[in-house]
């Protein structure tokens, strides 16, 4: 029952999202009601009622106020019940309790990033402990995007301009699936990620980045795992659309700028793109990538390098 | 086989043949036509549109198309099949044809106005064609800012025009409607003698009138942002994106009941003379068209409960729109309790009207799920939202539209199509519309954005069974096509009231004359009395050696 149940919602993973599907199941016990009582109706009238004669004459019938008033005042009893159950929930969802965890999120074209408290911070991931509430406050760098989270039965727009926020408790360890809701352009349906839900102590240690092996990584590997955790791989993967040039070759090539003038692409090139991504665009591509100064290193940017540097030697 | 056939009748069709007799027409009926052909070809094409992405969404990953085009197809199929076919598809179609013979009246009352609408909305519509052919749109229907007044690549300027130009015509067809219905209804035919389709019309073009400046306004806004970087919606410019989404909406919820309160009118048509009953609780019925009008207005944001919208102006758009179910589901009470002891034949129409009590009901329905605010965070701009959406838009106001065209269709054409095709057609539409957009609810509660090109491999399963329903509902489009274009050439002559039908527009010949009616029209019975023995009068004669 339970796995017949699980084809039809999503994971139940924060504290509200069983709450909310009550509801749901309420809606849909009275929709079902009313859409099998009618159709039954019809289906008997139809049948009853069917015409035997080409001139056959039914008698009219009287119009019945006690009727009329009586499916007037069914509806407006239940619905007003779900308004009020629909109301009290949502007010729940509305307001984070004063000890929630804050977690900074910015939205842009076609990346979510992530800042904890610990000054950690993520792109397209979203690493929580299971069991402490969650306060998401949120901004978009360009257009409006929107943060869904299905397992959880959170969604809140993430705005240009303003401050939103969302909150949630998570309840049980796993993986859930992030999407961007609002439609964002291009790579809209590219724009997602997972949620994390951890141990309280696995969450620790990640905040402090006890995990980071990335001293037991060759450059290429610690390269290719930024890649796609910065979210790269979204405009540069040569089977995503190709918002950005494919980078299979770039190194040592020369590359034609939508100035008429051209590159040679060599480290120092590459590293401008990656920092200063408005200094030179490449002929045929929108000036559209956002700058990834400030959240990498350094030593970071060599890693990134070095990846797209092993593309070229395939 | 008869040498003495009488001469050839005149009517509305053979008056004239000059291609310039139709360009130029004054007669509502002549209008109606052009409408029709106008808006199908719209529907063709928003069709097709959808066929293209249903057969992409059949794989997870990308197979025949690039994201861009994706996004250009939903959008096309968007704003080709709300503002240049749902929106006008009854009013202007079947309202024009039908309001003046409805009320007995030779015309609308101002014909200049009504041939300057099609104009004016047929240049609106190839604008947003041209739109189409220039390399496309990616904003989607809703146009949301800051995206479409400043970040996206395409043809949103004209688009938008289109959009507001072809809102002029509308606001031409609401204004002629009123004052119609007010001053030229024949002699005895007071308000509460009129037919409930005339009533529907009443409601629809009082918020065509009131709503339609609001979504003129609301795009000239974008352009100028887009055209002269003056901050109105962009925060990067001093605007404020969500204003963007009060103003549209504003409309585009009442837009909502534009399309569906004709079709509400059609049903009413339809149910009345297949069961051969008066409208059950007809008054009810009648100014539960003007409660959903008025209370229309007050839903918007429940479009926007997730938007940042204040929690309190949510809960009051909550009731509001909860309020504004009551009068939905009054109507579809009334139409079941009027089949009862009746004289019911499943006729093609009715199979429609039928079909469209069922799925209203659904669309109805799921639409409580969306304005109870704790479901509507999970649902919104999920599948969900989509298949309630068609649900009352393609279950409930494409059946009504394809319902009335069919019982008005030996008044239109004079020809009959054929019964048993008739009813092929609209039951293979039944079965493909609810393979393609049940399985929708389902991917959307477990969540499934709207308008994803890419999406997780555990939807696919749903998703191909939308598209598979799809491929049915589309050959129960073309068995439709087929038959109707058959009876155009071949279809069996039309008497003046082949259905046995109550209402002004059956007691003229089919199709009915230039002028409509020869002698003056006077009502002295109400609405749907199917007790008239006139209703029951064998015409069979008029239509015998022609």
């Amino acid at each position: 029952m339970m796995n017949l149940l699980a084809s039809f919602i999503p994971a139940q993973a924060s504290h509200f999202a069983a709450d909310i599907d009550r509801l749901y199941f309420f809606l849909i016990g009275v929709s079902m009601f009313f859409t099998i009582l009618i159709g039954m109706l019809v289906i008997y009238f139809v049948i009853r009622f069917r015409r035997r004669s080409d001139d056959e004459r039914p008698a009219p019938t009287k119009d019945i106020v006690a009727l009329e008033i009586g499916w007037t005042i069914i509806p407006l009893v239940l619905v007003i019940i779900m308004f009020v159950w629909g109301a009290a929930l949502f007010y729940k969802q509305w307001r984070p309790p004063a000890d929630a965890m804050e977690i900074l999120v910015t939205g842009k074209k076609w990346m979510w990033k992530m800042q904890h408290p610990s000054g950690r911070s993520e792109i397209n991931d979203l690493t929580v402990p299971v069991g402490r509430p969650i306060r998401l406050t949120m901004t978009s760098e360009d257009v409006i995007h929107s943060f869904f989270v299905p397992a959880f039965r959170t969604k809140a727009d993430v705005v240009p301009g303003r401050y939103t926020s969302s909150w949630f408790l998570p309840t049980e360890k796993g993986s859930f699936h992030l999407f961007c809701a609002e439609y964002c352009g291009a790579e809209h349906s590219l724009m997602k990620g997972w949620v994390h839900v951890v141990s309280e102590e696995e969450y620790e240690a990640w905040a402090r980045g006890d995990d980071t092996d990335v001293a037991m990584l060759t450059p290429v590997e610690a390269g290719q795992r930024l890649f796609n955790e910065l979210g790269c791989v979204v405009c540069h993967n040569p089977a995503s659309g190709a918002m950005g040039p494919h980078l299979a070759g770039l190194f040592g090539s020369e590359v034609r700028l939508n100035t008429g003038r051209s590159v040679i692409a060599d480290e120092e090139y590459i590293r401008e793109s990656i920092l200063e991504p408005m200094a030179k665009i490449t002929e045929g591509y929108q000036p559209i990538m956002p700058t990834y100064k400030g959240q990498v290193s350094e030593t970071q940017v060599m890693h990134l390098i070095a990846y797209i540097r092993s593309l070229s030697e395939e | 086989m008869n040498d003495t056939s009488p001469p050839k009748r005149t009517h509305y069709l053979n008056a004239q043949h000059t291609v310039g007799s139709w360009l130029f027409t004054l007669d509502h009926k002549r209008i109606g036509l052009l409408y029709l052909a106008t808006i199908l070809l719209f529907f063709l094409l928003g069709g097709i549109a959808a066929m293209l992405f249903r057969v992409e969404l059949m794989t997870p990953d990308p197979t025949y198309m690039e994201s861009e085009t994706y996004n250009r197809l939903f959008t096309m199929h968007g704003i080709t099949m709300i503002f240049f076919f749902l929106i006008p598809s009854i009013p202007a179609v079947l309202g024009n044809f039908l309001l003046p013979l409805m009320l007995g009246t030779k015309d609308l009352a101002f014909p200049r106005l009504n041939l300057a609408s099609w104009y004016v909305f047929t240049f609106g519509g190839l604008l947003g064609l041209g739109s189409i052919i220039f390399g496309g749109v990616d904003t989607g229907w809703t146009f949301y800012t800051p995206y479409s007044s400043t970040y996206a690549n395409s043809n949103v300027i004209l688009a938008a025009l289109g959009i507001f130009i072809a809102g002029f015509g509308s606001i031409m067809t609401g204004i002629n409607f009123i004052v119609t219905i007010h001053k030229m209804r024949a002699p005895g035919l007071t308000w509460f003698r009129l037919p409930l389709f005339i009533w529907a019309h009443y409601a629809t073009s009082i918020i065509i009138v009131l709503g339609t400046p609001v979504i003129a306004i609301t795009i000239l806004l974008v352009a100028i942002e887009r055209l002269f970087q003056i901050g109105i919606f962009d925060p990067a410019l001093g605007g404020d994106p969500v204003l963007f989404q009060h103003l549209f909406w504003f409309y585009s919820h009442p837009a909502v009941y534009i399309m569906i309160l004709p079709g509400m009118g059609v049903i009413s048509e339809i149910i009345a003379c297949f069961s051969r009953k008066r409208i059950f609780g007809y008054k009810v019925v009648a100014l539960s068209s003007l409660a959903i009008a008025i209370l229309g207005f007050f839903v918007w944001g429940h479009h926007m409960f997730v938007s940042s919208q204040s929690m309190y102006a949510g809960m009051i758009f909550s009731i509001l729109s909860f309020l504004v179910a009551i009068p939905s589901a009054i109507k579809v009470f009334n139409w079941t309790a009027t089949l009862y002891g009746g004289a019911i034949k499943l006729d093609t129409p009715m199979l429609y009207a039928l079909g469209f009590i069922g799925l209203f009901t659904v669309g109805g329905l799921t639409g409580l799920f969306l304005a109870s605010m704790a479901i509507n965070v999970h649902v919104h701009d999920t599948y969900f939202v989509v298949a309630h959406f068609h649900y009352v838009m393609v279950g409930g106001m494409v059946m009504a539209f394809f319902g009335g065209l069919h019982f008005w269709w030996p008044k239109m054409t004079g020809r009959h199509f054929s019964e048993l095709f008739g009813r092929i057609g609209a039951v293979t539409i039944f079965i493909g519309f609810n393979l393609t957009f049940f399985p929708q609810f389902i991917v959307g509660y477990l969540g499934m954005p709207r308008r994803y090109h890419v999406y997780p491999e555990e939807f696919q399963f749903l998703q191909v069974m939308s598209t598979g329903g799809s491929a049915v509902l589309a050959l129960g489009y073309l068995v439709m096509a087929g038959y109707l274009l058959h009876s155009l050439v071949l279809g069996k002559k039309a008497s003046s009231n082949p259905w046995r039908a109550v209402g002004l527009e059956w007691t003229t010949p089919s199709p009915p004359p230039t002028e409509n009616f020869t002698t003056e029209p006077y009502v002295d019975y109400e609405a749907y009395d199917y007790t008239r023995e006139e209703v029951y009068r064998d015409d069979a004669d008029e239509v015998k050696g022609a």
